[in-house]
Formats: structure tokens, C-alpha cells, sequence
């Protein structure tokens, strides 16, 4: 088998991942794919009926879509970040070159 | 060579075959505020600061060596902050997410993260009414310092063992994820055991639904760090020596 290049082997990467994605959609076609909190809370309290939160949240996202942006948000925080870094050393690198 | 791939075939058949049949709603890792008593609050707190204090330490030793570590540092910390903000669907007909804590532990060893996991651990907590902050010491262990020593441990055995370097990073990120969630299990089922099969029913009702859901997430999450891993190492200024 002749050697892969890195971009290559990122590209396969990829696909591999957007596979799990998308067979995980199709497996599951009636799949809530909600996720997490609500859910949490409810096994909680199958285990436990009489247990009560004694505090919560000081700040709650008015709706999903709140939700989502700010999930959003953090998301392009996290990219702008990694993105201007690697673009930086790239020139700096190609500039040391010249 | 024919013969692995046979067996790693006949593995993943078994994992998928797993997945199909046991469908599960999801738990996001993070505990929510107020489900956690006031006294395992302060417990989990207790048991994280010592390791927050480590973190700190290892944090100024770090960007002492060498000014570019201050970058790279920032750039895992944005690292865990994009992972832990994408709700993968999985298998079970379910979404979770990933921790993203892979990276900076194989850079520069799980203290760190301590402290960066710990800071999107606090937005996600304030802003967005993930977790909590009376639960953030808990999750905190879970996700800031249980996760990455386990994914740390790993990738120095298979280091040690000199297994391709990408492998070693791949399993560092998958099993510091799969650890993350199997601590949450264990905190919960502590807290919550089941009223027939006490704690360790409980844990393990947690752990079924966790780590199952968790499976093809924590493995996506591990081709995102080594793809990410690639990405930088090509172009930034990574010496030896910042790789432990």
C-alpha cells in the first residue's frame, strides 16, 4: 500500500467521522436525539422521587434557539482562536523562509 | 495482515450490533445544578483543588520554558471549548458531546487541564445553564482531572510500548472521554442508588446509558484530535521537548 499524506489521512479521518454521524441518523430513525439535561433530571428522580434541587441555574437561556447561539458562540470562539494561531505561524514561518 | 483486519472487522460488527440494540436517551456529562447535595458539592470541591492548585504550578512552569507554550496553551484551551460545544448524535438515537480535553493533555500532561477544562467548564455553567456552579467541583473532577490522568496514562504506555505516535494520541482522547462520562456514572450512582440494587445498581444503570452513547463520540472525538494534532503540527513551532 503506497504511504498516505497527512491531508490524506485527515480526509479519511473526516469521512470516517461524518460517517458515525449520519449512520447514527439512520439507524435510529425514530430517534429523539434530544439529548442530556432533561433526561438527567428524570432518571433522577426514578431513582429517587422524593429528592427535590435545592438550587438553580442563576442564568437560563430563554429558549433553544438562545441556547444554540450560545453554543454557537463558544464553538467560533474555540475556532477563531485556534484558526488565527495557526494562520499566524504559517507566515511567520513562510516569512522566514523568504 | 488480512487476519487483524478480519478480527478489528468482527470487533466493530460486535460494538455496532451493541449500539443497535440497546437504544438509550442521553445524559449530558455535566451534573446540573442542584443535583447534587450540598455535602457532595463540597466533598467534589475538595478533591478538586488540590489538583487546581497543581494545575496552576504546572501552568507558570510551562510558559516559563518557552513564551510559544503560552500559545499553544490558549490554542488547546480553545480546543476543549469548540469539543465540548458540539452534541454529537449517536448510535443510541441520542446526542452527547466530547470533552476535547485529548489534546492539551498530550501536550503538555494532564495538569493543565485542571485549569482550562475547569474555565469551559465555568462558561458553559454561568452562560448557557450546563452544569452548575454549586456542581462545578464535581464536574470538574470528572472531566478536568479524571479524564485527561487516564488519557495521560495511556498514551505514555503506548509511547512507551512505541505504538504510532497518532495511535497513542487517538486512544489518549477516546478513553480520557469514556473516562469522563464513567465518573459521572460513579457520582450519581453514589448520590442516587437504586432503591432494589443500591449503589452499584445504580452506577451501572448510569454507566450502561453513559458509556454506551459515549462510545462512537469519544471515537469521533479521537480522529478530531489526532486530525487537529496534524493540522498544527505542521505549522507551529513544536519542539521535542514540549511533547512529554
Amino acid at each position: 500500500m503506497k504511504k498516505l499524506k497527512i491531508w490524506q489521512k485527515n480526509v479519511l479521518m473526516l469521512i470516517v467521522i461524518i460517517v458515525l454521524m449520519v449512520s447514527a441518523l439512520l439507524v435510529q430513525p425514530n430517534g429523539s436525539f434530544g439529548g442530556s439535561d432533561g433526561a438527567a433530571e428524570t432518571m433522577i428522580t426514578k431513582l429517587d422521587p422524593s429528592y427535590k434541587p435545592w438550587i438553580s441555574a442563576l442564568l437560563k437561556p430563554k429558549s433553544g434557539e438562545i441556547e444554540s447561539l450560545l453554543f454557537t458562540l463558544q464553538g467560533s470562539l474555540g475556532v477563531g482562536i485556534i484558526a488565527y494561531i495557526i494562520g499566524y505561524f504559517r507566515g511567520k514561518k513562510k516569512n522566514a523562509i523568504n | 495482515m488480512t487476519k487483524h483486519y478480519q478480527t478489528i472487522s468482527r470487533i466493530l460488527a460486535i460494538l455496532v450490533l451493541l449500539l443497535i440494540i440497546t437504544p438509550q436517551r442521553a445524559y449530558a456529562m455535566h451534573i446540573m445544578e442542584g443535583f447534587l447535595p450540598l455535602s457532595w458539592c463540597i466533598f467534589w470541591f475538595a478533591v478538586f483543588l488540590p489538583f487546581f492548585i497543581y494545575g496552576l504550578i504546572k501552568i507558570k512552569q510551562i510558559v516559563a520554558v518557552d513564551d510559544h507554550n503560552k500559545i499553544l496553551l490558549a490554542l488547546c484551551g480553545a480546543f476543549i471549548f469548540i469539543l465540548s460545544a458540539l452534541k454529537i448524535p449517536s448510535v443510541t438515537g441520542s446526542t452527547s458531546h466530547p470533552t476535547g480535553v485529548g489534546l492539551g493533555t498530550a501536550l503538555f500532561g494532564p495538569g493543565v487541564i485542571s485549569i482550562l477544562g475547569t474555565i469551559c467548564l465555568l462558561f458553559q455553567a454561568l452562560l448557557l445553564a450546563h452544569g452548575g456552579l454549586t456542581t462545578l467541583g464535581a464536574n470538574a473532577v470528572s472531566m478536568a482531572v479524571v479524564g485527561p490522568f487516564v488519557g495521560y496514562g495511556v498514551y505514555r504506555l503506548f509511547k512507551k510500548m512505541n505504538i504510532n505516535h497518532s495511535v497513542a494520541l487517538f486512544a489518549c482522547a477516546a478513553l480520557a472521554d469514556l473516562a469522563t462520562y464513567l465518573t459521572t456514572s460513579i457520582q450519581l450512582g453514589v448520590v442516587f442508588p437504586d432503591p432494589n440494587t443500591g449503589v452499584l445498581g445504580s452506577v451501572l444503570k448510569f454507566i450502561g446509558i453513559f458509556c454506551i452513547t459515549q462510545i462512537p463520540i469519544s471515537i469521533a472525538e479521537g480522529l478530531l484530535t489526532v486530525i487537529t494534532y496534524n493540522l498544527i503540527s505542521s505549522s507551529l513551532p513544536m519542539k521535542e521537548g514540549t511533547i512529554k
